[in-house]
């Protein structure tokens, strides 16, 4: 018996009053986008406040369920049987089919009936199916034991206009559904932060642009390449990225012939952010991201962060600021970028770094160290915005 | 914008007879060698030329020589094949400390399934001396391998010294020599010079990717590491890589015939980049070549450190320029650095290894490539000097 029928199950505490109706047409839209680029056919269907997605061609199971994985908003994804009410002596027989065909006659699982009765005109309440679907399991299946508490599987019985039988739910990805939280403007370095910093909000339903600094013959090509490998990445759950690529190198030599070294990393952060923000506005994104953490390295002391964040009247956000490294890399692992972030093309940008750079930058020190720019810095800039590179990044 | 390859060491642009062998093969000639039939006829025929015209540059005979994927399976197969067949005879190896990984790594797995290994040190141009050599030999040692030409300072290894030292500790003992940068520019006659197993790499000749051969002195008896049909005399199964054969037999052909012609031109073009490198502030010329000992320099490799420059920054602002060259070590932030070991073994401090690039010049370069190469160092070395981490 093939799997025919996924059920989408979707947080729906999220979702109360007005927006549920929109919230539901996006997700639907999402997950057709998404099975769109996997092998078969399918259609996405909502009805009766339930999302189903039924296979109209023969297709691929596990590319199927990883692809619902990536799609926001999906709290679980249920592998369904889906039945015509053909009276309940022929309900048991299908439930009991289905069971053995996922777990084998022989299996030794304790279980529980869940029945939900929508239709209201079925003949038996729910207690009753409960009771009567479980004798027919427990006579089908002689290893099998009821458990009300902790059972194995619950044996679910949807009974609507047609009949939904299904025991298992596979995790989704959690979120809300793309498009429904606007755009925003991710800064993304090679490193390991910012891609899971990306991932973190574009789950609240947020779309990404990004931002990467190109510093040649500083930074390589293949650097390059991996910024866009791990754009291509984050876009698997993101959706397509428009990656705006900006040329630094010049801006950074001002930096580096004018201001003291001890200030570099500080002052080229702030013409980041800078530029940053002139992208976003000019892209329609309504906030920065950054994979910013408290303390990680000399640039990210609260100090810095405020010094940096002056730069900006646009939200930065942070969704990472509270994050151990350890817990950052684990998500980096989970999402798929960890990999990548580690290649070692990185940089020989580090010329640009002090040895002991400032922890605790003073923004008035700062801003008098920027004014040694003040006859160059908005020709580069402008020159930097003009000269961007932009890269369509699909998943 | 104009292309100056100068990374020939790492691969060459095929030759146009390269290719038209090539598309030969697919479009025509593309049968099973084995099959039976007219096509396989055809296909074998392919092979059996490439073989001979291979052979007829050694001066060698056509039985001696298996086609590989490449330099380096033609070192694998000579290291473990040699290692799987006499491993009871012994389990001493002897190589280098400058080879290629394809030899270095494949002795370091040998030397963790037990078998004992000795890497010669080499002096500060990169040589290795008969008499340290002559010392590490043992009753016990099965195989010496030690490269002709360095692929990053492109020092000539006195590789007929060598054999003679090893024939004459142990007359058991196999010597390979790993020609994989020297074949198409030295002379290179295995029989008189002593050589047992001899590597060479097609993509490094003009030749097509994916496709080299190991010679095999008649008698040296090896193990397969490939198993299956039983292609090649049961030596390497699988399929003939046809088209790879008959390219790699055009362009040994081609190269070996215009050897003399081509070498005094690379020869030409090096010194005329050798001088001009050297009157640059503080660049160093490594090997042989920066010694002075021209007859232990080969022709196309110029290896130069740059002091106070990041090799990969050079490297990617020649690119700019249309100046392909090639680092010897990568920099990198997350301390992931890996060190040359050619660079390391000759004593070069961490700084210069940090700023050595390898210059490696083909048939297809030209004078003016020099000259606009050099020019545009001129232009850079103090632009890039001038931004260096203080």
């Amino acid at each position: 018996m093939d799997i025919k029928f996924f059920l989408i199950k979707y947080s729906e505490i999220a979702v109360k009053g007005k927006n549920r109706h929109l919230f539901e047409d996006k997700l639907v839209s999402q997950i057709a986008n998404r099975l769109h680029a996997v092998e078969g056919t399918f259609e996405v269907t909502k009805t009766a406040g339930r999302i189903y997605v039924e296979a109209k061609t023969a297709y691929d199971y596990e590319e199927t369920v990883d692809a619902l994985q990536h799609v926001y908003g999906i709290v679980g994804i249920c592998p369904m049987l889906q039945v015509e009410d053909n009276g309940f002596a022929d309900l048991c027989a299908q439930v009991t089919a289905f069971l053995r065909e996922r777990y084998g006659e022989d299996n030794a699982l304790t279980f529980k009936v869940m029945a939900r009765r929508a239709r209201k005109s079925y003949p038996m309440d729910s207690n009753e199916i409960n009771a009567k679907v479980g004798e027919a399991v427990l006579d089908a299946f002689p290893n099998m034991r009821v458990n009300v508490h902790t059972p194995d599987i619950f044996v679910n019985v949807e009974i609507r206009e047609r009949i939904n039988i299904y025991t298992e739910v596979i995790k989704g990805a959690g979120g809300m559904p793309l498009g429904t939280n606007g755009k925003a403007m991710l800064l993304l370095s090679g490193g390991i932060d910012s891609p899971v910093a990306g991932y973190m909000v574009s789950k609240r339903g947020v779309y990404l642009d990004a931002v990467y600094f190109h510093a040649p013959p500083y930074t390589s090509e293949r650097a390059k390449q991996k910024v866009v490998d791990l754009a291509r990445q984050v876009a698997r759950y993101s959706g397509p990225i428009q990656l705006h690529v900006i040329n630094f190198t010049d801006i950074q030599l001002a930096i580096y012939d004018r201001c003291p070294h001890d200030e570099l990393t500080i002052i080229m952060r702030r013409y980041m952010m800078i530029i940053a923000e002139a992208l976003a506005k000019k892209n329609g994104a309504l906030a920065l991201i950054t994979g910013e953490s408290i303390g990680q390295v000399a640039s990210q002391t609260m100090q810095s962060l405020t010094v940096t964040n002056e730069v900006c009247t646009m939200p930065v956000l942070r969704p990472l600021v509270a994050f151990d490294k350890q817990d950052i890399v684990e998500l980096s692992e989970k999402i798929g970028t960890y990999e990548t972030s580690i290649l070692p093309y990185e940089d020989c940008c580090t010329i640009f770094v002090a040895k002991h750079p400032v922890t605790k930058p003073n923004l008035n020190v700062i801003k008098r160290s920027e004014e040694k720019l003040a006859d160059v810095i908005d020709g580069l800039i402008r020159e930097a915005l003009e000269t961007e590179e932009v890269i369509e990044v699909t998943p | 914008m104009k292309e100056i390859y100068l990374d020939n060491s790492a691969t060459t642009r095929p030759l146009p007879e390269v290719r038209e062998a090539m598309l030969r093969t697919l479009d025509m000639d593309y049968g099973n060698p084995s099959a039976m039939h007219h096509k396989g006829v055809e296909a074998e025929h392919e092979v059996r030329m490439a073989r001979e015209a291979i052979a007829a540059t050694l001066r060698v005979n056509e039985k001696e020589i298996v086609f590989t994927s490449g330099g380096t399976e033609s070192n694998n197969q000579a290291i473990l094949g040699t290692a799987l067949a006499r491993g009871r005879q012994g389990k001493h190896i002897i190589t280098t400390a400058i080879e290629h990984p394809s030899v270095a790594n494949t002795v370091a797995f040998l030397e963790k399934e037990g078998y004992e290994i000795t890497r010669l040190p080499v002096d500060r141009w990169g040589l290795v001396s008969p008499e340290t050599l002559k010392e590490a030999m043992r009753p016990d040692t099965i195989l010496v391998s030690v490269m002709m030409v360095n692929n990053e300072i492109g020092t000539i290894e006195p590789v007929e010294a060598l054999a003679k030292v090893v024939h004459a500790a142990n007359e058991k003992t196999i010597f390979h020599v790993d020609a994989i940068q020297a074949y198409g520019k030295l002379l290179i006659r295995p029989r008189s010079m002593g050589i047992d197993l001899l590597s060479v790499s097609g993509h490094k000749i003009h030749g097509p990717k994916g496709i080299g051969f190991l010679y095999i002195r008649d008698k040296v008896k090896l193990s397969p590491i490939l198993f299956g049909g039983g292609q090649q005399r049961d030596l390497r199964s699988g399929t003939e890589n046809v088209p790879g054969i008959a390219g790699l037999g055009a362009a040994a052909k081609a190269i070996c015939e215009k050897r003399e012609e081509h070498v005094a031109e690379m020869i030409r073009l090096r010194d005329m980049l050798a001088e001009g490198l050297a009157a640059l502030p503080d660049v160093t010329i490594q090997g042989a070549l920066g010694a002075g000992l021209k007859e232990s320099a080969a022709p196309q490799i110029i290896s130069a450190s740059f002091a106070d420059v990041r090799s990969e920054v050079l490297l990617h602002a020649l690119e700019d320029r249309g100046i392909y060259v090639s680092a010897g070590s990568a920099c990198s932030s997350n301390g992931a650095k890996h060190a040359s070991a050619t660079l390391t073994a000759i004593g070069l401090r961490p700084q210069l290894r940090e700023g050595t690039l390898r210059f490696s010049l083909g048939i297809y370069n030209t004078e003016e490539d020099i000259r606009e190469t050099l020019a545009a160092l001129a232009e850079l070395l103090p632009m890039l000097r001038r931004y260096t981490r203080r």
